[in-house]
């Protein structure tokens, strides 16, 4: 065992606990590193041409804060390995871990997971992982997300906890967690929790979602229809002076401009967190 | 757990290949899969130079000095640790023969390896011997074009018969120096030499 | 060190810089920083030994593939941690970092 995850262990008396974990795990299994697991497919459901939701049963999963991902690693009868991450759509509150992959045509990982796994398949995995990118109700707000494609995966578990943790709050409670969501898609069809975010959005005077459709928007379609600039952050975010707490996550380009525009608007770098999903999305 | 997992039905990206060209552990890509230690660097070309430096001289050319050097074009097969290989990739170039024997005849003294420098700090070290005799390149074109910023241009090193990671992209300088120095790579538990047909990816490998 | 090979000053503010596809953010490393560090590094604090900037590592930036993971300042671009797994090792530079500010452990609820 290598001396240095010996001495921490010794030295810390337990792991950072998660505030979302309703029972804490023993502490001897949370003092190793972070395991891989065999999770079962529970459940594959589309959500859109090209995205499913894979809904796993991970044994002795010690639960998760929004925000995070999991490692997923496939494995070919001769060996061969790919791994990626996939960011957890669930909320923290939720039984099962849920993980929605967009599939990216010439992939490698992500046609497999969205065309080949069955319920009663297992995957590896290992999780919960990132404590930098994460946020829960008890952080506060005003919550400024920003998403473009399948970012919106990490997202959505952090407007999902929210709406359960709120569920029977006042709404002073709801007042002092506004939340706004920016979510940059393609087209109309490629919007994923399209539904499930109308119903959050209507159910909820606090919350605003605002898309754009950057390509071949619907004829009647009367929301934006451009990629995220400067401009239409600044009618969306809410001013610098309200001091938001900001996720952006997405494709790295558009996650880039995204966080220099809102630092440029005058927001805290410190106060933008990005989740950067490398060239494809994060979909390979 | 005492069999390995396999996830059913997955096969992976990787094509069957012609035996015998391939290096053990090795499979074939028709892609260039782009890997990289660090952003692109952007040195424009008017500050661009190249530098072969001895113990206390250097020679160096400038981009408009380097493009009139004798130039070759090779057909060769490039094997990356990661295990993908390609076949039959064209590249254009200065061989580094032409480069040492202009810095020789300026006086730049030879030692027995070689420190490849690049720009945004990545390093690489061969022996001279295997950078001399026709074995390498400084390539300014892949695939009849100028070599692309993420392949590595304006100008990368070319050392087919290692692995691929000793082909530093962006060189700026090879150092010729008394003693062995490792590179980024190579101090990070990466072989010291690389032959793929030895398949020494690792420290310690035979 | 050669001028050549100085690692470009660059500004603080995100964006600033060209975009680079294929680069990562600190949480992306945190797949295999867990299998080294029993704390989650991510959360933890690192001060750039080139330029002194400090962030959260979460918020430096990776660039990541099979060879290895490699995670930069986003002030300096300069490398503050590096880590490659081998079949038999793991190997961790960390001479990048002047320090890291692990959080200390929450009570248990």
């Amino acid at each position: 065992m290598p001396a240095t995850s010996e001495t921490v262990s010794t030295a810390r008396s337990e792991p950072p606990a998660s505030p979302a974990a309703t029972t804490a795990a023993p502490a001897a299994s949370r003092a190793r590193p972070i395991a891989w697991r065999l999770a079962s497919v529970v459940d594959v459901v589309p959500e859109t041409p090209r995205a499913r939701t894979l809904r796993l049963d991970v044994p002795g999963w010690p639960g998760h804060r929004a925000g995070q991902h999991v490692d997923v690693r496939l494995t070919a009868e001769d060996g061969y390995q790919a791994q990626r991450s996939y960011s957890i759509g669930s909320a923290p509150e939720e039984l099962a871990v849920a993980l929605t992959v967009e599939r990216l045509d010439d992939g490698e990982v992500s046609p497999y997971l969205t065309d080949e796994l069955r319920p009663g398949d297992r995957l590896e995995l290992r999780g919960p992982i990132g404590g930098h990118f994460v946020w829960d109700v008890a952080l506060g707000g005003p919550l400024l997300l920003v998403a473009g494609g399948s970012g919106i995966v990490p997202l959505m578990a952090m407007l999902r906890h929210r709406a359960i943790v709120l569920a029977g709050a006042n709404d002073g409670a709801r007042h002092r967690v506004p939340a706004r969501l920016l979510y940059s898609a393609r087209r109309w069809d490629e919007v994923i929790y399209r539904d499930e975010l109308a119903r959050l959005h209507e159910g909820d005077p606090t919350l605003d979602v605002a898309l754009t459709l950057t390509r071949e928007p619907p004829p009647e379609w009367a929301g934006f229809r451009r990629r995220i600039d400067r401009m239409m952050l600044a009618e969306v975010a809410w001013p610098p002076a309200e001091r938001p707490h900001a996720f952006v996550c997405g494709p790295t380009p558009l996650v880039e401009s995204v966080a220099a525009a809102l630092v440029d608007l005058g927001h805290d770098p410190a106060a933008v967190k990005t989740e950067r999903f490398g060239p494809t999305g994060g979909a390979t | 757990m005492s069999e390995p997992f396999v996830s059913r039905g997955f096969r992976g990206r990787r094509q069957s290949a012609a035996a015998g060209r391939l290096p053990p552990g090795q499979y074939e890509t028709r892609d260039f899969p782009v890997l990289s230690a660090g952003p692109t660097p952007r040195t424009p070309l008017a500050a661009w130079d190249f530098t072969l430096r001895g113990r206390g001289t250097a020679a160096r050319w400038t981009w408009e000095e380097f493009q009139a050097l004798p130039r070759e074009t090779v057909t060769v097969d490039i094997h990356c640790v990661t295990k993908w290989s390609k076949f039959g990739t064209v590249w254009e170039g200065v061989s580094v023969d032409t480069l040492l024997a202009e810095a020789g005849a300026q006086g730049v003294e030879p030692g027995p390896y070689v420190l490849a420098v690049s720009d945004g700090g990545y390093t690489t070290n061969l022996p001279l011997a295997d950078v001399a005799g026709g074995k390498a390149w400084v390539a300014t074109g892949y695939d009849g074009a100028p070599l692309a910023p993420e392949h590595g241009g304006p100008a990368r090193l070319l050392v087919p018969h290692l692995y691929f990671w000793k082909s530093a992209k962006w060189v700026r300088q090879l150092r010729l120096m008394e003693r062995d120095e490792a590179g980024f790579w190579e101090s990070l538990g990466y072989h010291n030499f690389g032959d793929p047909w030895r398949e020494q990816r690792y420290a310690g490998d035979e | 060190m050669d001028s050549v090979v100085r690692a470009p000053a660059g500004p603080t503010a995100v964006g600033e810089r060209f975009a680079e596809a294929l680069r990562l953010d600190g949480n992306a490393a945190g797949g295999i920083m867990s299998e080294v560090f029993v704390a989650d590094l991510t959360a933890a604090r690192a001060t750039c030994a080139g330029c002194g900037t400090t962030r959260e590592v979460g918020a430096l930036l990776v660039y990541a593939h099979s060879m290895g993971t490699v995670v930069r300042c986003p002030g300096c671009d300069g490398v503050v941690l590096r880590i490659a797994r081998t079949p038999s090792r793991i190997w961790l530079d960390l001479t990048g970092a002047r320090h890291v500010a692990i959080p200390a452990a929450a009570p248990p609820a």
